[in-house]
């Protein structure tokens, strides 16, 4: 199974995910750069995240018009599995891929942290292969992670279980100080109705080992992997 | 040209009679510009040169000492490390967030300029009390500028440290450093070489921002300050991002012939500088530069402090495949001039020449002062200070928990959780530890990394502040088991013209220098800054430190937190610090006062020895420098960042006092966690070490207790009590 990395101007991430593919799982991987016109047989792609054109305009916005997103679009109609992480959350959401919007953080302020997510849908590529009832410890950092979107669309996220993770506490309760920006009913993490697009603003990649705090971020991945039906 | 003008510009009437003597006539408006700009403080460094270059800067690890844009060190397995740290106070007092912005992004250039991958960055910050209005804006603008431009640039700051006093009421200091990695094969240079080649210029267009911003930085502050807002630079981290791939990658190709990035004094200082090393000359076109408005003057173009702007050398047969780097990174790009080997900048715009001058009359033949320095009358008076004045609390508990609300003491958590410190993936320590510390992919090694500076040590002793300085930043990276290698600094002073001024610096200068003498840790570069006075008034002198350290195996790394229930807790060091410029003196009982105990080198230098080697043989599984608050704050800290209790039993020394005993400061000494499996193997280490060391407690259960011996405790708290002193004070301050 091969993994592609898109790198638009402004990404910063997308180092941390292409050694979370190659260091830690020993998968394949490649950059894809923004100009490009197709995923080079990527079998899975990751919009990683950063600040894709500085944020100017709307995070995500500039980057969701970039040419490689035309073959994201095919890609992700014909099944493929998309992984937007953060900005890249935010370019699916610009894109139309994914429905509903990132506004700032409640409080304004940038924030890094550790975060714990609750799986509220395990039946997808992305989380079938974590273990049930597991709490991950995952950490965001961002300055604009508000979920939000209107009450039909979060009955169809609800309808359809499209809301993939849930900010809670270690234990894994809801409680609005386990919420890092505000973001509606907890949402840290969506995918489309069909299942193979996941936009989440925790990284993943950023907790694949101890010496970071915590690899929780591999049951994402070696979910990825198990669905495509290989082991690492 | 009239005299005025050149009074204007920040001239004296001695340094405009040296120009005509070096230039054989009047320079015009745009020479002397030049001039104004170059012999400014900040970039000629006239009045501090002759004191620095008592400062030790070779050493075997040394690949790269002062005069570029950045020092670079040897960390083994063909690669080095290049680490710089810069001030940038002044705008940051005016405008903080684009101040605070625009000193990360010059700082990054340095560093990416010498063709090193920044991988962190570090930051050093002061500001008066937190109550005043003026300080909570300022306060809270520096940190959201350094967080909107590290964050956007993805490069994690991992560390630093803040501290509040109103001696940085009017003057807040904020003080920047930049680490990056490189093959040590591979340093590019800020030199013009071989006549011929192309000049470059790369990145944002040149617009009218920042006219004399180094002029302004060479200043005192005053009510009319604000008023030099347009001298203040508005960032666009963006376009530093792209600067720096586009930048690297054509270093990494081998494309470069010479860099140098435009900070202060813009284009003058970039062409003048390079030059002036090469020992060559160039041709500047200014029509050919970019400009973001037109008609804009040759003497605005040569003096604009626009950011993320870089000028290359490059030969012409690889000014194509530069080129194509460059467009596909989106950026600008034009050829401006051309290297010659005549030692001449000459300046054409329009068609005619509006500037011709030596490029060493700028840089080499800036002038140099030895100025006059006097001691202050307030040193002998606040040395003398009777500590007997001062009463000793009644409740102990209280005591403590106040000095753990003070905002020097306190949770930084509010300020370094806005700055994405994980990005890259190599933060194996993130603030709140000692050190950072960075894993170097693909290697077993580690960097550790620490600022450090106490402001309030210097002022009461200049020379034993200094000292201690340099060795608060060496501890801190020896405590993370890394071996100190080598210190970049920051020496933020008031007016350098005042004698008193000048006495602290000289003073400070001297301590550092022996103490990275005594530690093996040589300068290799650094920034200063003078004139932080608000309306005549200084700040403390404050040198910062830099320090760099390097673990050999990553997976010796120790931390602060206490590990395990039942591991004994061992003090190395004196038992007793001073109350001299405790922070408990002045937090609890308002007093700065005192005479701290001078600084024993040589067993600062075993000790730092020690930890790496007990980090190294993982004989011990904690380890936390004493500093700021003494014992019994740095028994609370290793709680926390534990997560569990401590049980302390202390001897009382005869003359003693308890306050002294447990919230006193000195040197050398650290806390450190030991296994019972590994006591021995411990013990063993230690007493081959000429080093005072105490076996203090073990660490338990979920309180802080302290007692004297078998006495009932003085100290009996839950360490969630504990931790809600600490904890949410700087979010409380601002509210």
């Amino acid at each position: 199974m091969k993994f592609g990395v898109i790198v638009f101007p402004g990404s910063n991430c997308d180092l941390d995910a292409f050694y979370m593919v190659k260091d830690v799982l020993n998968k394949p991987v490649e950059y894809l750069w923004h100009h490009e016109k197709t995923l080079r047989g990527s079998d899975c792609v990751i919009l990683p995240g950063g600040f894709t054109y500085g944020d100017y305009l709307r995070p995500g916005a500039i980057a969701s018009f970039s040419p490689i997103m035309t073959a994201v679009h095919a890609f992700a109609a014909r099944g493929g599995l998309v992984l937007g992480i953060c900005n890249g959350f935010q370019v699916l959401l610009e894109s139309g891929l994914l429905p509903g919007a990132l506004y700032r953080n409640i409080h304004l302020q940038f924030r890094c942290a550790w975060t714990h997510l609750s799986v509220e849908n395990p039946h997808l590529p992305f989380t079938a292969h974590i273990p049930s009832g597991q709490v991950l410890k995952i950490p965001v950092a961002h300055g604009d992670g508000n979920y939000f979107c209107d009450p039909e669309t979060l009955e169809t996220l609800k309808k359809n279980n499209q809301i993939v993770f849930r900010y809670v506490t270690p234990e894994g309760n809801l409680d609005s100080r386990a919420n890092p920006n505000g973001s509606l009913e907890a949402i840290a993490g969506i995918c489309n109705a069909r299942g193979n697009v996941l936009g989440m603003m925790p990284h993943p990649e950023r907790a694949g080992e101890s010496l970071l705090g915590s690899r929780d971020g591999q049951f994402i991945f070696q979910s990825i992997l198990k669905h495509w039906g290989e082991s690492s | 040209m009239s005299e005025q003008l050149h009074q204007k510009m920040g001239l004296s009437d001695q340094e405009y009679a040296l120009i005509l003597h070096l230039m054989g006539r009047e320079p015009n408006e745009l020479e002397l510009g030049m001039f104004s700009v170059m012999w400014s403080e900040h970039c000629s460094y006239k009045c501090s040169k002759k004191v620095l270059q008592s400062l030790p800067t070779e050493g075997d690890q040394i690949l790269l000492g002062p005069g570029e844009n950045a020092g670079i060190v040897d960390i083994g397995e063909g690669l080095a490390v290049a680490f710089k740290m810069e001030s940038h106070n002044h705008p940051s007092a005016i405008e903080p967030y684009q101040g605070a912005a625009t000193g990360v992004g010059g700082i990054v250039r340095d560093i990416f300029t010498m063709g090193a991958r920044p991988i962190a960055l570090l930051n050093s910050l002061r500001f008066g009390p937190l109550h005043y209005p003026r300080v909570q804006y300022l306060f809270e603008g520096v940190v959201a500028g350094i967080a909107g431009y590290g964050n956007c640039i993805g490069i994690p700051t991992v560390g630093g440290e803040t501290w509040f006093d109103p001696a940085y009421q009017g003057n807040p200091l904020v003080n920047v450093m930049c680490a990056g990695v490189l093959p040590a094969s591979r340093i590019a240079r800020g030199q013009a070489r071989g006549p011929g080649n192309t000049v470059i210029l790369v990145g944002a267009r040149t617009g009218r921002d920042g006219l004399h911003g180094v002029t302004f930085a060479s200043e005192g502050l005053d009510e009319t300050s604000e008023a030099q807002r347009p001298a203040v630079q508005v960032g666009d981290p963006f376009m530093e991002k792209l600067l720096l791939e586009a930048c690297l990658e054509a270093i990494e190709k081998e494309l470069v012939a010479g860099i140098q990035d435009l900070g202060g004094a813009g284009l003058t200082c970039a062409t003048s500088e390079m030059s002036s090393r090469a020992g060559s000359g160039m041709i500047i076109h200014l029509d050919r530069v970019p400009c973001r408005e037109e008609d804009m003057s040759p003497y605005e173009i040569m003096l604009s402090e626009s950011q993320e702007r870089m000028l290359l050398v490059v030969e012409n047969e690889n000014i194509k495949a530069v080129q194509d780097i460059f467009t596909r990174w989106g950026l600008e790009f034009s050829a401006i001039g051309q290297v010659t080997g005549d030692g001449l900048l000459q300046i054409y715009h329009r068609g005619e020449k509006v500037g011709e001058l030596a490029a060493d009359f700028l840089c080499e033949n800036a002038p140099v002062y030895d100025l006059p320095d006097q001691e202050p009358p307030y040193y002998q008076k606040l040395k003398s200070y009777d500590m007997q004045a001062v009463p000793q609390p009644d409740d102990l508990e209280e005591a403590f928990l106040e000095l753990l609300a003070s905002p020097n003491i306190a949770s930084k958590q509010w300020i370094y959780r806005q700055y994405d410190y994980m990005v890259r993936t190599c933060t194996a320590q993130g603030p709140g530890g000692d050190a950072a510390v960075l894993r170097i992919r693909g290697t077993a090694k580690g960097l550790a990394f620490s600022a450090d500076g106490n402001g309030r040590y210097v002022y009461l002793d200049p020379y034993k502040g200094g000292m201690i300085a340099v060795l608060e930043a060496a501890r801190n990276v020896a405590a993370a088991g890394a071996k100190p290698l080598a210190i970049t600094n920051c020496l933020n002073f008031g007016n350098p013209t005042r004698p008193q001024i000048y006495w602290q610096f000289k003073h400070a200068v001297k301590g550092m220098a022996e103490a990275c003498r005594a530690l093996g840790t040589p300068v290799t570069g650094g920034n200063v800054s003078f004139y932080n006075e608000t309306s005549g008034e200084a700040i403390f002198p404050t040198p910062v430190v830099g320090m760099l350290g390097l673990l050999e195996n990553l997976s010796c790394q120790v931390q602060k937190g206490w590990r395990r229930a039942s591991d004994r807790v061992y003090l190395l060091g004196d038992l007793a610090g001073s109350l001299a410029g405790s922070e408990y003196l002045y937090a609890l009982h308002g007093v700065l006062a005192g005479d701290m105990p001078l600084p024993d080198l040589e067993r600062a230098a075993f000790l730092h020895q020690f930890l790496g080697e007990a980090a190294a043989s993982k004989v011990i599984t904690s380890a936390h420098d004493l500093s700021d608050g003494g014992l019994l704050t740095a028994l609370a800290e290793a709680s926390f960042a534990g997560g569990f209790g401590v049980e302390i039993s202390l001897p009382h020394p005869e003359n003693v006092r308890l306050d002294e005993l447990l919230f006193g400061e000195g040197q050398s000494r650290v806390l450190v966690g030991v296994s019972l499996e590994k006591e021995r193997d411990f013990l063993t280490l230690i007493r081959s070490y000429q080093l005072p060391w105490q076996l203090l407690g073990e660490v338990k259960g979920e309180k802080l207790t302290v007692r004297i011996q078998e006495e009932e405790p003085l100290i009996d708290l839950s360490l969630e009590r504990v931790k809600a002193a600490w904890e949410e004070v700087i979010s409380c301050c601002l509210d």
